[in-house]
């Protein structure tokens, strides 16, 4: 299971998946509004994913 | 592997299956942002450049990469911060931007809606019956133009990125107000009116998670933060509809611009002497009326 962190929402949660594209599918997140962050390092979409990776969705929405 | 040096990749672009690592990401934001300027005429040698900063992260990589480019194209740069005095918000934003401008030794001025209009934003909007957004956009407007004048500023650099212009443009098209998209561009305003200061947008052609990405690798450590007033519904959905066309159809935020911009200079022609330039009575800002719409605000206060 991947430990994910949803910026936007402050919200934790564990999923699974192959990789981040699919990760980002399944929880219905727009690639267009995150950067993503796995284990602290940014890391593109197609990256594969492994049990026990923390990924984190930082919104990349302005606040005004 | 990065597509130019089998390296790490950290982002994949556009229409790209292959990414781009840290740093020949870093020479692609840089190269884009410098051509820009170059293309649209945006700075000329000798010119004092004010930047309007809100200390998020738009801003705060303008300003850094307005700063880096300085000597190199011989202009000078100041910071302009409003303060509308929103609690919670505005104030810990300012706490980033006076750090920002301090490491980078940039003199920051702040102007806050306190001082100039007698209360912050937090409490005018108890007062008067009007959206948090429709007060502050005519304030803040006034006090960009007021300040650079004050400050002797040839131009005024903004934080607006692709995902900004590509949004307005579209709202602009949905409504169907095309005298206001006269009034977009990587530069606005009225050329050769003392009054006005041409405000330039060297971001344009980033996009917004180019722009995260740029701040976030440049370790500028700032905090997601939204206005507790962003209540503009209609952009919000624009944007939306924008992503999700985006993703699924790649490249459609640069065909939105580049059309724009080929038929840009006819819109401008056509609404040119749309509006008559007047200089309001009570305070003899430009406006369009007899009284400007910050005069008019303020009186209800």
């Amino acid at each position: 299971m991947v430990k994910v962190f949803i910026e936007k929402e402050n919200k934790k949660l564990n999923a699974k998946a192959k990789d981040i594209e699919e990760l980002m599918k399944k929880l219905n997140i727009n690639k267009e509004e995150v950067i993503v962050v796995r284990n602290n390092q940014l890391a593109p979409r197609n990256e594969k994913l492994n049990d026990s990776d923390e990924v984190k969705f930082l919104s990349v929405i302005s606040g005004g | 592997m990065c597509k130019n040096c089998e390296t790490n990749p950290v982002i994949l672009l556009t229409n790209n299956t292959k990414g781009l690592c840290k740093s020949c990401f870093f020479r692609y934001f840089e190269r884009k942002f410098n051509k820009t300027i170059a293309q649209f005429k945006l700075i000329s040698p000798n010119e004092r450049i004010g930047v309007a900063i809100s200390g998020g992260k738009d801003s705060l990589t303008l300003l850094y990469l307005l700063n880096k480019l300085k000597s190199k194209k011989r202009f000078t740069i100041e910071a302009l911060l409003i303060d509308e005095g929103i609690k919670g918000y505005r104030d810990n934003t300012i706490k980033d931007a006076k750090k920002f401008c301090k490491e980078l030794g940039v003199k920051l001025n702040i102007v806050s809606y306190r001082d100039e209009f007698g209360y912050p934003l937090d409490m005018m909007i108890k007062k008067l019956k009007m959206k948090p957004c429709s007060i502050c956009g005519v304030f803040r407007r006034y006090l960009i133009n007021r300040y650079s004048r004050k400050l002797k500023f040839n131009k005024i650099a903004t934080g607006h990125n692709l995902d900004d212009e590509v949004q307005s443009v579209m709202m602009n098209q949905f409504r169907n107000n095309p005298e206001i998209s006269a009034r977009l561009g990587p530069i606005t305003g009225i050329k050769d009116n003392k009054k006005f200061i041409r405000r330039i947008k060297p971001l344009y052609l980033l996009s917004e998670k180019e722009v995260t990405t740029y701040s976030y690798l440049k370790n500028f450590k700032l905090k997601f933060c939204e206005c507790p007033y962003n209540t503009e519904a209609y952009r919000i959905n624009v944007r939306e509809f924008i992503n999700k066309f985006e993703e699924k159809y790649p490249g459609t935020k640069h065909s939105i611009i580049n059309s724009f911009l080929e038929i840009l200079p006819d819109i401008k022609e056509k609404f040119r002497n749309a509006e008559e330039i007047r200089y309001c009575k009570k305070c003899s800002e430009p406006c369009s009326n007899e009284i400007c719409k910050a005069c008019e605000i303020r009186s209800k206060i």
